[in-house]
């Protein structure tokens, strides 16, 4: 390979001082209370942001973070821990921090759907439902190992999604979107009538035990105590954290190269033998598996849910946060669940108003920033050039 | 006839409704020829490329290639055995960088597995590199510059390159039969024959292609092609060398109206 140009050794300091940023960012968003103080934290960030854009340090970290995968990976497992650390007792933010994993997750799932392949799925929060009543149902009924509810939470909402899948294959574009939504609708008023699920008044679910590892019990580790919401922090960030990873491989494939020609151009796909239908229904799949097993973790962690944890408004949050994150960028929905999830929480002071205020925010983020916070980059299969 | 030809079309019919697109049309594409098809706007030219290629199907009449009917066949069945196309309108991925969008012309030659592509990162690795091996040095026929572009995104290129990359990726899958729609479409004249330079260079280095090729230029097919089909209204008016079915006065007549 000595014709190939040779590649400087990317510096790796940017990395440290990007994961350290953002775990900084994400405790002090988490714990600050007070509104001045928040408003001021943000437009500091946002500003350290843009000029880490602006001076090159955006791309100086991803040039490390792609020289060194490994180093990303354990940068990312330390600060995790030192955040987990930091939060130790405080319930409120560990719940937000697990709920943030859980959207974030979805819509990883949900960015293979609409930001690879261009399936745009307006039923997100009704798989996420379909895996939460799934674990209800079978927590209810007692006996089997929560692994295999949780799971289980993924498989139906597969099972549901394939059966949407015929209608979706059939259509294109906007008629596919319509289709989902007609679900999403459907599911929320379904679930208001049936008695057996629980009607309006929802189920109660109890918490999570795997192997024995008992989710409701504090943690104490060298003389501290941890909030038995660390569990689920644990829990959903090693689930994200795979759902990242295997992401990414996903998009570095021929696989991530045959869904992105799905999406721009059928015909040219199908005149150069791609099966459209067949990479629709993996993305389709992939995508609600992730949703359903969300949904049953999110149904353990709160302990009860209701229709009105899944309306048709949620999965519009769901979509927003892949717009708002940069379309098929998979590092952008973390930001933008982030955003999303936690601003209406922490803007309860003006309440009713505060949606209002959150979706000001949101637009003022397209305006500013039209391909989402992190636009999505060119791929390059450049592996050639390393082993 | 002595050899059998590599594609015959035989009595092939499209209707749109009440528009006989392509009127019983019979057309024999020989081994190792270059193929012209002319013939005035709406002649029914490039609706014989989509009927082939699999983009639209025959109302009657049937296709053979290199023996098999492949009248009914899927797109993706046509491309498994062997042809591939480019189009009037250039139909590249723009967003996408080079090689991906060459690399979907050797998509059937490529393991698309899914353990193969999440798992066996060696595997897949040693793949990507010999087919970014095999797209430059394609491109380097072409163009030199462009091989060092191969991870460009191809919305950063002009579109005499474009159209270069668009028959890479037909040629990347060593196609038995390729089908260019309009290779000159929104180019300058300097830029066309350059890529007729280009498309007589590749011929050359692969030895014996089949082309079929749509145009309006007739410089162009005057230089790369070995004889012509010209159409009008979708039925076959005349076939031939070009020189002798530039002159001959019904094609005149389809041209420039009746005198």
């Amino acid at each position: 390979m000595s014709a190939l140009p040779s590649h400087k050794p990317a510096r790796v300091w940017p990395l440290i001082v990007a994961v350290a940023f953002a775990a900084a960012s994400l405790t002090t968003l988490v714990l600050i209370e007070n509104q001045k103080l928040l408003g001021l934290t943000l437009a500091g960030i946002a500003a350290l942001c843009f000029a880490a854009a602006r001076f090159g340090g955006v791309a100086a970290t991803e040039a490390a973070a792609s020289e060194n995968p490994w180093l990303l990976r354990g940068l990312v497992l330390i600060a995790a821990m030192a955040v987990l650390f930091v939060l130790r007792d405080d319930n409120f933010g560990l719940l937000m921090v697990a709920t943030v994993l859980i959207y974030a997750t979805v819509c990883i799932g949900l960015t293979i759907q609409m930001g690879y392949t261009g399936l745009t799925n307006f039923a997100a929060a009704a798989f996420v439902g379909t895996g939460g009543y799934t674990a209800a149902m079978l927590g209810q009924k007692g006996g089997l190992p929560d692994i295999v509810v949780l799971i289980s939470g993924g498989l139906i909402a597969v099972f549901i999604g394939s059966l949407l899948i015929l209608p979706v294959l059939r259509t294109r574009g906007h008629y596919a979107a319509l289709t989902t939504l007609a679900f999403g609708v459907m599911f929320t008023v379904f679930l208001d009538a049936n008695e057996l699920l629980g009607g309006p008044q929802g189920l109660k679910i109890p918490g999570i035990n795997l192997f024995g590892w008992d989710f409701s019990d504090d943690l104490h580790i060298a003389g501290y105590t941890f909030s038995f919401y660390v569990n689920y922090v644990i829990l959903t960030g090693a689930v994200t954290a795979l759902t990242m990873v295997l992401t990414g491989l996903l998009d570095r494939s021929w696989i991530g190269v045959w869904l992105d020609v799905v999406r721009l151009d059928e015909t040219a796909a199908s005149v150069f033998g791609l099966k459209v239908g067949r990479w629709k229904v993996l993305a389709f799949t992939l995508g609600n598996f992730l949703a359903g097993l969300m949904g049953a973790i999110y149904a353990k962690m709160t302990g009860f849910i209701a229709p009105s944890n899944f309306t048709f408004g949620d999965s519009l949050v769901m979509v927003s946060i892949v717009i708002l994150g940069g379309i098929g960028n998979r590092w952008g929905v973390l930001p933008a669940a982030l955003i999303v999830v936690l601003l209406p929480e922490k803007l309860q002071f003006i309440q009713e108003y505060r949606l209002l205020l959150y979706a000001l925010v949101v637009i003022v983020i397209l305006v500013v920033q039209p391909d989402g916070l992190v636009a999505r980059r060119v791929r390059t299969l450049r592996m050639e050039a390393r082993s | 006839m002595t050899a059998p030809a590599l594609l015959e079309s035989r009595g092939l019919t499209v209707r749109f409704g009440g528009l006989l697109a392509l009127n019983a049309l019979d057309i024999d594409v020989r081994h190792g020829e270059v193929l012209g098809l002319i013939g005035p706007n709406g002649s029914g030219k490039t609706t014989f490329l989509n009927v082939i290629s699999g983009v639209y199907s025959a109302s009657a009449g049937s296709i053979r290639l290199d023996g098999a009917d492949i009248t009914t066949a899927s797109a993706q069945h046509l491309s498994a055995s062997g042809l591939a196309r480019t189009f009037q309108r250039s139909r590249l991925c723009l967003p996408l960088s080079v090689f991906d969008n060459i690399v979907l012309g050797a998509q059937k030659r490529l393991n698309s597995g899914l353990w193969h592509n999440l798992i066996q990162r060696k595997a897949l690795a040693a793949e990507v590199r010999a087919i970014a091996a095999e797209a430059r040095e394609l491109l380097y026929v072409f163009n030199p510059t462009l091989a060092d572009k191969l991870y460009d995104p191809a919305i950063s290129l002009g579109m005499i390159d474009r159209r270069r990359v668009e028959i890479c990726r037909a040629l990347i899958g060593k196609p038995k039969l390729v089908l260019l729609d309009e290779p000159s479409a929104g180019m300058t004249h300097d830029e066309t024959d350059q890529v007729v330079d280009e498309i007589l260079g590749i011929r050359k280095s692969l030895g014996g292609l089949t082309i079929i090729i749509v145009e309006h230029e007739m410089g162009l097919i005057e230089r790369v092609t070995d004889r012509c089909v010209v159409l009008n209204y979708g039925k076959k008016i005349c076939e031939g060398k070009f020189r002798d079915v530039a002159s001959d006065p019904v094609v005149r007549e389809a041209y420039l109206g009746q005198s």
